[in-house]
């Protein structure tokens, strides 16, 4: 699987969205079901996926998905 | 990296041109807070003292905000001990706002990275996500600077030790963090640990909630401190906020005993008769100050709560040090806010 794909699936199970529900475009304060709580899970499940571990003011910062994409590459993770 | 930075005198000239651009803001989009400050004849402050403040309760009585209904993005709410609830409108920009600011005071202490974490609660708080209660809501806000969270507390609120001594053997010999409330940490965490020789040496403890239940049971906050010693927790820091004043937080510094400002908060203490500012060592009512409320008249707020100020610029980190002492009895607060009633 693609880091893109694994990457839309950890938000897909975080935000417990469908399968195929897109989700590129999501951003956090847009979005009803990503609230903090599934925030906290959307970090766990990436930082699982990924094996990476996110400092504190780039958990506040990942407010869509182009960030998280952004985010993840500054720990090596080239998400395409 | 530190929030902690500004001597008293550089934070005064900082803040008070940012609180009076404050003022004159909320002035021209918040009618009720135009009113009040015109009924008290206000013009102009010349020090943070001389800035104008409501009292915390009128939240609970007016709807105040300086921002159009379409650009509420969160409201928040406090339910008081008399069952009255406040309500605070933040917009994207100060919900946002808010959370960088309480992440980069908490850093001071805690840095960079998300800690593994204990939180002294129960999961049990988060039952129901459309709302949670204040406690909740602070346990989830903290739960940001941690990760591999455990709760202390199952679902019925006993303490879950087979999951304190997992966590522990997993991540007790590096640094970790601990939250709760001052009186589950005494009760649930502190005793336990006691009992059964649980490490807490590596752990950074934050704690918030009042003194009041453990001063009933007679233990003051330097013998709380000195007895979570004994079981090997010397990082302890108590802050102290409000839901009215969201994201600013007064940290307890390193060597305990006082809470100090960030950089972008101060304090006020008022004699509460004469609402004159009180010279440190003279307990009176506390006044908190903030640059972050930008979307509600909240940067200069009078409490109900007993402060006094030890010192200024002679602690751990520069600016005011002070305690919280406890409530004003009722009684005496309550001429304060009546009077803003009337003139809103």
């Amino acid at each position: 699987m693609s880091e893109l794909q694994k990457l839309r699936d950890a938000f897909r199970s975080a935000l417990d969205l469908p399968a195929d529900a897109p989700v590129d475009d999501l951003r956090y304060q847009d979005n009803e079901k990503w609230d903090s709580l599934a925030h906290m899970s959307l970090v766990a499940a990436i930082e699982d996926e990924f094996s990476v571990m996110i400092d504190t003011d780039d958990v506040i910062n990942m407010s869509s998905f182009t960030e998280a994409v952004r985010i993840l590459g500054k720990y090596g993770v080239d998400v395409k | 990296m530190s929030v902690f930075t500004l001597s008293q005198a550089a934070k005064e000239e900082v803040l008070l041109k940012e609180l009076a651009g404050l003022t004159a803001h909320h002035r021209a989009n918040c009618e009720p807070y135009d009113r009040i400050l015109s009924a008290s004849g206000f013009t102009e402050a010349a020090s943070i003292a001389d800035l104008p403040w409501l009292p915390v309760r009128l939240f609970k009585t007016l709807e105040l905000k300086s921002i159009p209904d379409d650009e509420v993005f969160k409201t928040l709410t406090s339910s008081g001990t008399t069952g009255d609830v406040s309500r605070i409108y933040l917009d994207k920009a100060a919900a946002a706002e808010q959370q960088r600011r309480l992440a980069a005071t908490v850093q001071t202490v805690l840095g960079p990275k998300r800690l593994p974490m204990i939180l002294v609660d129960t999961r049990a708080m988060l039952k129901d996500r459309t709302s949670f209660s204040a406690r909740g809501a602070g346990v989830l806000g903290m739960s940001t600077f941690g990760r591999d969270h455990v709760w202390a507390l199952d679902m019925e609120g006993e303490v879950d030790l087979t999951a304190l001594r997992g966590f522990l053997e997993k991540h007790g010999d590096r640094p970790f963090l601990i939250f709760g409330f001052t009186f589950l940490v005494w009760l649930h965490l502190y005793e336990v640990a006691l009992r059964h020789g649980l490490d807490l040496s590596n752990g950074i403890l934050i704690h918030s909630g009042g003194w009041k239940k453990l001063i009933d049971q007679a233990v003051s906050p330097d013998e709380f401190r000195a007895r979570l010693a004994s079981v090997g927790l010397t990082k302890v820091h108590n802050y102290y906020g409000m839901v009215e004043q969201i994201g600013t937080i007064f940290l307890e510094g390193p060597s305990g005993g006082s809470l100090y400002c960030p950089d972008f908060a101060d304090v006020v203490v008022r004699d509460p008769q004469t609402w004159a500012e009180l010279p440190p060592g003279k307990p009176g009512l506390l006044e908190v100050i903030s640059t972050l409320p930008t979307s509600y008249p909240g940067h200069v707020l009078l409490t109900e709560d007993l402060g006094v100020v030890h010192g200024i610029d002679d602690g751990d980190w520069p600016g005011k040090r002070f305690s919280v002492l406890g409530r004003l009895p009722r009684a005496e607060a309550r001429g304060c806010s009546d009077t803003y009633r009337e003139a809103a």
